[in-house]
C-alpha cells in the first residue's frame, strides 16, 4: 500500500458520484455497510478495469472498514484484479472437461499468438490472460471467455475470427 | 419422458419473458399455494415429495427446511432463502442452463420457498462469470416485482418478498452455503464452524436456507402436481427428474432431463453417442469433480443417489466427466488436485498444505520423477486430509476423492510411470494431439499408450 498516496489525495472524492449512487443501491438492502464490500469492488472495477490502492482505499473509507480488511476480501476473489489488467480480459478454462480436450495446447497457441503468459497484458493493452476455473459450459469444450463473451469449443478457426492475424507474421 | 425442469428447453426454447413463461402454465403452483396452501402444508407437500438437494450432497429438501423456526419460535426480523447458482464444480453445467433459458422458473421456486419458511429477503448468489443468467434474472426480476409477483403483498396474499441477485467475486468455495453466507456479508469466503447451522443462525445471524438453483426449480412442480406425481417420474428411489450429462471424448456431450434412476450406460451410449472413434471409455467421475471415478464395469448402474453411493463414489452434480483410455489417469487427477489446491480458502492448515504437496507428489509422478515412496505419501493424504474432521470443511475430503479411486482403479497406471521414469501417455503434448484442435482429427493411439492397456 502506497502510504504518500493516502495522505496526499482526498479520498472522498476519488469515487465517482455514480459509483457512490451505485454502492447506496447495493446498501439498501444490506444491514451493515462493510457488507457491501464485494459489491464496490465490482462496481468501482466495472468502471477503471481494476482496483488501485487509492481506489481500495476510499471504497474503505466509504464502507466505514479499514483498508488492510478489504485488502484481505479484494484478493480472496479471483474476479477481483489488483493489478491493471487490459481492455479484455481472457478467461481461459484449465479444469477437468477443458484439460480433457486440449486447453493446454490451447494456452500454448493464445500465448504465442498474444505474446503473452498468464497473468500479462498485451503491450497494446487489448488483452490480459488468466486462467479460471470450469466456465459452466463442459459439454462445448475447451471454453474461453473474452470479455463478457463466452466462446465454446475453441479452435484455429475460432481464433482466427477473434484475433485476425494477431502474432501470425 | 414427460420435461419437468426443461419444458420451456430444449430445442426450441420459448422466449425468456414473463408473458411466455406464464403461457405455458408459469406462476400456476404460486398461485395454488398463495391461495390454498398453508407453508405448513407446502412443506409437508415437500417433504412427501422426496426431493433431494441436487447441489451435489443429495440431502432431503423437506427435511432442511423443516429446522427453520417458524411463527412463536422465531425472533422478530429477516428470514433469508439463498440460491446457490455459484456452478464451480469441474464438469458442472446445468443450472446455466436452467438460469439463461428459464429464469422465472427458478424465481418462481425461490418465491415458493421463501413462503414455505416464512423468508422475507432472497438472494440468487452466482457467479460472475455467468453475465447471461445474470442479465435474464434481473429482466425477470424487474418483471416480477411491476407485476405483482414480488415485492409487497405478492398477489394479494400479504406474503412480501425481495429478491436480489449478487454476482460472485469468484471462488469454487463459495459454494459451501456457510462459506458463501460470508460472501454475501462482504467476507472472505471461509467456511463457518457448524453447528450453529444457517436454518438457525445465517446470513446476518438469521435463520437462512441455501439451496441449489435446480432444486429450486422443482418446486413451482411439485406444489402445482403434488408428491405422488413427482415421486412417480423417478425409476428407482429417488424421486423426480434430473440434469445429467457428460462431458470429455463422447461423441455428442450435452446435458438432458432425464429420470431419477436413470442407468449411466443410457446416459454414456445413448444421449452422449458414445466414445468418439478410437477411444475406449476407462472410467468416469459421476458427478463432478469431486466425486470418486467409476469404471466400465459401473455403467449399469442407475443414477440413483444411494445406488451411486453404495458403488463408492457420490451422485454429486449428476453431470458425468468421462475418461477415455488415450488420456493419462494420473494427468487428470493432477489437474483436479490443482484446482482444488488453488480453490483452498487456505483456513486449515490440512486442506492449504496439504493440498499443494498432494499436487506436487502427483506432478513428480506424472513427469516421471515419481519414486515408489511417493506412492504412500499419496496413501497418507487420502487418508489424512480424506478424512471428514480432520479439516475444517468438504473440500479437501471432496479433492481426495477423485485421488483415491485412481489410486484403487488406475493403479498400474502410477507404477507405469514410476517404473518408466516417464508418462505413458507421453505426457499432456501427445495428449493434446488426440483432441479436435487439430485439423487432422484423432490420430492413432502411441505404441506407449497402448502399452498400457
Amino acid at each position: 500500500m502506497n502510504e504518500t498516496m493516502l495522505i496526499q489525495t482526498d479520498l472522498d472524492s476519488v469515487l465517482s458520484p455514480q459509483e457512490k449512487a451505485e454502492i447506496d443501491a447495493e446498501l439498501l438492502h444490506i444491514p451493515y455497510k462493510s457488507g457491501a464490500a464485494i459489491d464496490a469492488l465490482k462496481i468501482v472495477q466495472a468502471k477503471r478495469r481494476w482496483v488501485s490502492d487509492e481506489c481500495l482505499q476510499a471504497i474503505a473509507r466509504y464502507l466505514e472498514m479499514s483498508a488492510e480488511d478489504l485488502e484481505g476480501v479484494a484478493t480472496f476473489y479471483n474476479l477481483i484484479y489488483r493489478r491493471p489488467v487490459g481492455e479484455n480480459v481472457i478467461l481461459l478454462c484449465d479444469s477437468v472437461s477443458c484439460w480433457i480436450c486440449g486447453c493446454e495446447q490451447l494456452k500454448a497457441k493464445l500465448s504465442s499468438r498474444l505474446g503473452i503468459d498468464y497473468g500479462e497484458t498485451t503491450a497494446d493493452d487489448l488483452y490480459t490472460l488468466l486462467p479460471v476455473p470450469c466456465l459452466g459450459a463442459c459439454d462445448r469444450a475447451p471454453v474461453m471467455m473474452v470479455g463478457e463473451e463466452l466462446v465454446t469449443g475453441v479452435d484455429d478457426n475460432k481464433l482466427d475470427q477473434l484475433f485476425g492475424q494477431r502474432g501470425q507474421g | 419422458m414427460e420435461k419437468v425442469l426443461t419444458r420451456n428447453i430444449g430445442e426450441h426454447p420459448v422466449p425468456t419473458d414473463l408473458k411466455a413463461y406464464e403461457a405455458n402454465s408459469g406462476y400456476q403452483g404460486l398461485r395454488k399455494a398463495l391461495s390454498t396452501m398453508s407453508p405448513a402444508e407446502c412443506l409437508q407437500s415437500i417433504s412427501d415429495s422426496g426431493l433431494r438437494g441436487r447441489g451435489g450432497a443429495g440431502f432431503p429438501t423437506g427435511m432442511k427446511w423443516s429446522f427453520v423456526p417458524m411463527g412463536d419460535k422465531c425472533s422478530p426480523g429477516h428470514k433469508y432463502l439463498i440460491a446457490n447458482a455459484d456452478e464451480m464444480e469441474p464438469g458442472t453445467y446445468k443450472d446455466r442452463l436452467l438460469m439463461e433459458y428459464d429464469p422465472h422458473q427458478l424465481i418462481e421456486g425461490m418465491i415458493l420457498s421463501a413462503y414455505t419458511i416464512g423468508a422475507d429477503m432472497a438472494y440468487v448468489f452466482i457467479r460472475g462469470e455467468y453475465h447471461v443468467a445474470i442479465a435474464r434474472l434481473r429482466d425477470a426480476i424487474a418483471e416480477c416485482n411491476n407485476n405483482g409477483l414480488l415485492g409487497e403483498d405478492i398477489l394479494g396474499s400479504g406474503f412480501t418478498l425481495q429478491l436480489h441477485v449478487h454476482p460472485s467475486g469468484g471462488r469454487y468455495i463459495c459454494g459451501e452455503e456457510t462459506a458463501l453466507i460470508n460472501a454475501l456479508e462482504g467476507k472472505r469466503a471461509n467456511p463457518r464452524a457448524k453447528p450453529p447451522f444457517p436454518q438457525v443462525s445465517g446470513l446476518w445471524g438469521r435463520p437462512t436456507i441455501v439451496n441449489n438453483v435446480e432444486t429450486l426449480c422443482n418446486i413451482p412442480h411439485i406444489i402445482d402436481r403434488g408428491a405422488d406425481w413427482f415421486k412417480s417420474l423417478g425409476l428407482g428411489d429417488d424421486a423426480g427428474t434430473k440434469m445429467f450429462g457428460a462431458s470429455g471424448r463422447v461423441n455428442n456431450p450435452g446435458c438432458w432431463e432425464l429420470p431419477m434412476g436413470t442407468p449411466i450406460r443410457d446416459i454414456v451410449e445413448i444421449h452422449a453417442g458414445g466414445m468418439q472413434p478410437g477411444l475406449q471409455l476407462r472410467g468416469f467421475l459421476p458427478g463432478g469433480g469431486s466425486t470418486d471415478f467409476l469404471t466400465a464395469d459401473h455403467l449399469d448402474l442407475a443414477m440413483d443417489y444411494d445406488v451411486i453411493g453404495k458403488a463408492g463414489s457420490r451422485m454429486g452434480t449428476g453431470l458425468l466427466v468421462v475418461l477415455d483410455d488415450h488420456t493419462c489417469p494420473v494427468a487428470m487427477v493432477l489437474n483436479l488436485i490443482q484446482f482444488f489446491a488453488h480453490e483452498s480458502c487456505g483456513f486449515c492448515t490440512p486442506c492449504r498444505e496439504g493440498l499443494p504437496w498432494t499436487r506436487q507428489v502427483l506432478e513428480d509422478i506424472e513427469q516421471g520423477r515419481g519414486r515408489w515412496e511417493d506412492l504412500e505419501t499419496l496413501a497418507y493424504q487420502v487418508s489424512y486430509i480424506g478424512a471428514m474432521g480432520n479439516t475444517h470443511c468438504a473440500l479437501a475430503p471432496g479433492a481426495m476423492e477423485p485421488l483415491q479411486s485412481a489410486l484403487k482403479y488406475f493403479r498400474e497406471d502410477f507404477d507405469k510411470h514410476i517404473s518408466d521414469g516417464c508418462c505413458p501417455y507421453g505426457g499432456a503434448n501427445k495428449m493434446a494431439a488426440h483432441s479436435h484442435l487439430t485439423s487432422s482429427g484423432l490420430s492413432s493411439p502411441s505404441a506407449d499408450a497402448e502399452g498400457v492397456q
